[in-house]
């Protein structure tokens, strides 16, 4: 009786484990599926070298370059906020603060994580721009720098806490050891704790990348919806996602090359963020220094 | 105790509930047949607010019938309306022919009415000192498709004008407003450049010129009426002088050629059906003085009459062919 009841959880469990392996592999495979039909139609050179990105007018180009470009400049703009911030509360945190502020103030920064990305999209749209139209007031109301920002501040969390949690793993030993040493505090932290973490700290730094790669909600809302090849962070632009936004809502009908176009620019996306992810995983086992 | 204080008061809530249920029946068996059931409507952006506004009039004077209107543009809603999935299309331009046909195949016919006029306007920021009036080839020579990649700058279509980059915002390609404003100024339905911000949501094309120097876009003019501070109308010359879209304007005809009439579309099918019957007749009935309200400029009372009878004589045809 003990014995097949133990068996049913243990398939159960398995069950529940295979479900998300299940749903990953059926997402990649809708995904190809549905891009195949695309590439049949549109060659890869096209969609790869051509600078303009118009599916649904009356003279197609199919070049993904404007949507990549638009996603890599506002998650450059993202990643230059959020990087030197939540890098340097991450050191104040476990290096500097008092262990009951770093009790409090954790948690707190982790909500800016949990505010809905619809309410950045608007805080951006509504807030950020015309606050920078005032010191650019040739500045579109829709444009990548605003967007950029507010998800540079969504992603302050990913990389604090993380990196966070990588410095305070470093033990104990080293840091003592630097101050035997007669280092400063200042010393201490960047010359060993940082280096010591640094693994667990660009790890952070790719998760918090593929984050805002794949954000859609604060772009689609604030970075505007006009496909345009250009670093300039003041015009509209679109993003990847935005694009796929603005076909779903729409109506496109189903298994036309338009419908087709939201799968090449998804897996084009899946593309970056499995690249990404994958360096994080390699980074993570190759580079981890182990203190034992 | 504190229990059964609970369940007294939640049964007294609940008697209470069931009087005013109870009261509202009552009243509603005196009108003789309670129109119930349901009424889909999708289409254009431009014929919403219209059809929204008498949509909420219709509730409080059926309250049985449940009125869904939609945004998915004029082509989008056709595209319903062909696979019978609505009852009525809301339609910034006439059906198309392919659309007709695709009726045809499934064995739709349906009714086209005229419900009012809408100007397209052109539209600026504020801000824009430079712009008052443009004339039709300024605007073909922004639009058509091949200024894309081209005409990137204020001073290539007046050289009077900034050195600025154009930010260009429309309609997208699913909205009739796009296939009219294509066929008025480019001279080709369907034929615009595509490197401009593209939207079915009227909203987003306000949001975007208003807070824009270097904007320029163009939406029916009834969501210029609703923004008016946030935005600048530009006169448009078509070679007999500057015209500005008013109400006066657009109903005379000289605001040409972007000003045309607005139509919702009625299968057979859904006809049949009491409650549409009735509210396609309220539509026509209170059209008039709801399209003032909302910013679009009112057929005559003689050519609403008409519509009135092109609808009864289509219901009598259907029942006719049932």
């Amino acid at each position: 009786m003990n014995k097949t009841r133990e068996y049913i959880i243990e398939r159960l469990l398995f069950l529940c484990a295979a479900i998300t392996v299940f749903t990953t592999i059926s997402i990649i495979l809708v995904l190809l599926v549905e891009a195949v039909g695309f590439f049949q139609e549109v060659s890869i050179i096209d969609f790869l070298t051509d600078k303009e990105w118009t599916p649904l007018f009356a003279d197609k180009h199919f070049g993904i370059l404007p949507l990549v470009c638009g996603t890599l400049l506002t998650t450059f703009i993202a990643i230059s906020v959020a990087l030197p911030i939540g890098l340097t509360i991450a050191i104040y945190l476990s290096e500097y603060a008092p262990k009951s502020f770093r009790k409090i103030f954790k948690p707190l920064l982790e909500v800016l994580a949990a505010v809905p990305t619809v309410v950045y999209g608007f805080f951006a749209l509504l807030v950020v721009s015309p606050f920078l139209q005032k010191f650019f007031p040739e500045m579109s109301g829709f444009n990548s720098l605003s967007a950029g920002i507010v998800m540079g501040i969504m992603i302050i969390p990913f990389i604090s806490s993380l990196s966070e949690d990588a410095l305070y793993a470093v033990p104990k030993s080293l840091r003592e050891a630097a101050y035997g040493m007669g280092s400063t505090r200042f010393q201490t932290a960047f010359k060993v704790t940082v280096p010591a973490a640094s693994s667990g700290i660009v790890v952070s730094i790719i998760l918090a990348l593929s984050r805002a790669i794949g954000e859609t909600m604060i772009v689609a809302i604030a970075a505007g919806q006009q496909p345009r090849l250009t670093l300039d962070p003041t015009v509209p632009i679109e993003t990847i996602t935005a694009y796929i936004v603005q076909v779903s809502m729409g109506d496109v009908p189903h298994g036309s090359l338009e419908y087709k176009t939201i799968f090449a620019a998804g897996i084009t996306l899946f593309v970056f963020t499995f690249i990404l992810n994958n360096i994080s995983f390699y980074i993570k086992k190759k580079y981890q220094e182990k203190y034992d | 105790m504190q229990t059964i204080k609970a369940l007294l008061f939640s049964s007294l809530l609940i008697s209470l509930f069931a009087c005013g249920g109870q009261k509202s029946n009552d009243e509603n068996s005196n009108n003789e047949n309670v129109l119930s059931g349901q009424i889909q409507i999708d289409g254009s952006s431009t014929v919403y607010p219209i059809t929204e506004a008498i949509a909420e009039e219709f509730r409080a004077e059926a309250p049985e019938v449940k009125v869904t209107v939609g945004v998915s543009g004029t082509g989008g809603g056709f595209k319903k309306f062909v696979r019978n999935e609505i009852d009525i299309n809301d339609a910034s331009r006439s059906i198309k022919d392919s659309e007709a046909e695709q009726c045809k195949e499934n064995g739709i016919s349906y009714i086209e009415l005229s419900v009012a006029y809408d100007g397209l306007a052109v539209l600026v920021n504020p801000q824009n000192n430079w712009l008052n009036d443009i004339t039709i080839e300024e605007l073909k020579k922004i639009w058509e498709p091949a200024a894309q990649g081209v005409i990137m700058k204020w001073n290539q279509i007046r050289p009077e004008w900034p050195a600025e980059e154009i930010h260009l915002f429309g309609a997208g390609t699913a909205s009739g407003t796009y296939d009219y404003f294509t066929e008025a100024i480019v001279g080709e339905s369907g034929a615009s450049r595509g490197d401009y911000t593209a939207s079915e949501d009227d909203n987003v094309l306000v949001q975007g010129i208003s807070s824009d120097k270097f904007a320029l876009g163009f939406f029916g003019l009834a969501y210029y009426e609703e923004n008016k501070d946030k935005l600048k109308l530009v006169g448009v010359n078509n070679g007999s002088g500057s015209v500005l879209p008013t109400m006066e304007t657009v109903a005379n005809g000289s605001y040409a050629p972007l000003s045309r009439p607005i139509f919702i579309y009625v299968s057979n099918k859904s006809a049949e059906r009491e409650e549409v019957k009735a509210f396609v007749n309220f539509y026509l009935d209170n059209v008039a003085s709801i399209s003032e309200e909302v910013g679009y400029i009112p057929l005559p009372e003689t050519e609403i009459n008409k519509q009135k009878e092109k609808f009864n004589s289509f219901l009598a045809g259907s029942n006719y062919t049932k």
